[in-house]
């Protein structure tokens, strides 16, 4: 099953604990975080559902190419990383 | 009069409180978050709301027993299908400014991109104003600071019946309900855009209303600053005389006005546009008292010499007795007066570039 790991710059506001989740795509993948953790969706994602500007999301290298409708496959020993975009001051 | 003093900034929330006759930085929350507004509401709850750089816009709130929680945010429902033609985005950007609705935990919150919403639970859950965001109208909303986003940066509440609300929209001149929201129609009439081709000038959705203030005695006293000049109205936002007299300058973003005296009002005078920045580096707040009709320049107190603070839309306040007012400014420069205006001081602090200032009078 796929992995997703997160920034550590969110656990000031919340917990996000890696977590290994059933799913095919991206956006089932986040789907099943969110699902035991509801208040993270907001951090990561905007009121349309895509993922904010200033969040970054790979699949094991790559950064993911459907930021909106977030169709990416993965597979079933994949790793997804939800970064910090590099951004600001 | 109010002791306590709540500041947005940057870099978290500051809050000050006065003791011995001097202000100073009592405690510090959310230390390196922006903070974009602060309220503090009737029943002493606190409500800071956050502008997140990566994760988006978060509201918490602190309850009088002084434990910050985290709320829930207002959102946007989701853009239907062929809504392609609406230049805005139908997601928060930010909270621009939170009010109370008349009762302890019954909210509005002013947005980016022009959305306002209300809780009646204390920030737990918002709903979106729908039937003004619905207006065919709001698609000529103009965005504000290089984006494509407006903004509602007033939020005005009748004390006598919280069902007639005034909003000022960066950029969209003057709204009004009488209804609790129910609708809305745009009402400003006597301004004039400068920035606009000569033949929309006094059309009254492209007036940049920088900021509007309302005199709670008197609320049909409305003061705005515009974005090229001082305007004051005497029937709730509907007729707007410019006040000409505003000096050293009538670029500026803020305003505030007297709780009691419909007379008095503030403003926070800047070079306009091309620079924003205090006339000849002297940073100045412009007082009137007789309506408009002419204004002191209060520099008691404020540098004179190399100032270049400009002071944001929600960076100057009084408070419930009309004598203690604050501001801050881009450059983290925060200034108290306990007399009006007449005088300031500073209190012991260099803080980050403040968005909101905000009095704590319960």
């Amino acid at each position: 099953m796929p992995i997703v790991s997160f920034t550590p710059a969110l656990q000031r506001f919340l917990a996000a604990p890696s977590a290994q989740v059933e799913a095919g795509t991206l956006a089932e993948a986040l789907a099943a975080v969110f699902a035991s953790r509801p208040a993270l969706r907001g951090y990561l994602l905007d009121d349309q559902g895509a993922i904010r500007r200033h969040i970054a999301v790979y699949i094991n290298g790559s950064p993911a190419r459907d930021r909106v409708g977030l169709t990416d496959p993965v597979a079933s020993d994949d790793h997804i990383y939800v970064l910090q975009a590099l951004t600001g001051g | 009069m109010a002791d306590r003093l709540h500041v947005a900034t940057r870099k978290g929330l500051f809050e000050l409180a006065r003791g011995n006759g001097t202000w100073d930085v009592a405690d510090q929350h959310f230390l390196g978050d922006p903070v974009s507004a602060v309220l503090a509401d009737l029943d002493g709850a606190v409500y800071a709301a956050l502008d997140l750089g990566h994760f988006g816009a978060k509201l918490w709130r602190r309850d009088p027993g002084r434990t910050w929680k985290e709320r829930g945010v207002p959102a946007f429902p989701v853009k239907p299908e062929g809504s392609g033609d609406d230049p805005h985005p139908w997601s928060l950007g930010k909270i621009w400014v939170l009010e109370t609705g008349g009762v302890a935990g019954t909210l509005w919150a002013g947005t980016m991109p022009g959305g306002l919403f209300r809780s009646d639970d204390g920030g737990a859950s918002w709903s979106l104003n729908e039937p003004l965001w619905r207006m065919p109208e709001r698609k000529q909303w103009l965005g504000v600071a290089g984006g494509e986003q407006p903004g509602i940066n007033s939020v005005l509440v009748d004390p006598r019946d919280p069902r007639d609300i005034r909003i000022g929209v960066s950029t969209a001149g003057v709204w009004a309900t009488t209804d609790g929201g129910g609708s809305w129609r745009i009402i400003n009439r006597g301004m004039y855009a400068e920035y606009m081709p000569p033949e929309r000038h006094e059309e009254p959705i492209v007036q940049d209303v920088h900021r509007l203030a309302r005199c709670a005695a008197r609320p049909e006293v409305v003061w705005c600053q515009h974005h090229n000049g001082v305007f004051r109205s005497e029937d709730a936002g509907a007729s707007w005389q410019e006040l000409k007299a505003i000096r050293p300058s009538k670029f500026g973003f803020a305003v505030a006005a007297h709780p009691r005296d419909p007379n008095t009002a503030w403003f926070a005078p800047a070079i306009k546009d091309e620079r924003r920045i205090p006339a000849d580096g002297k940073l100045v707040i412009a007082r009137t008292r007789d309506g408009g009709r002419t204004f002191d320049p209060l520099t008691k107190g404020l540098p004179q010499r190399h100032a270049y603070d400009l002071v944001w839309r929600h960076a100057l306040a009084v408070d419930a007795s009309g004598e203690r007012l604050a501001f801050g400014s881009t450059t983290g420069g925060l200034w108290i007066s306990e007399d009006g205006g007449d005088s300031w001081s500073m209190p012991d602090a260099r803080l980050p570039p403040i968005a909101a200032v905000r009095f704590a009078d319960a």
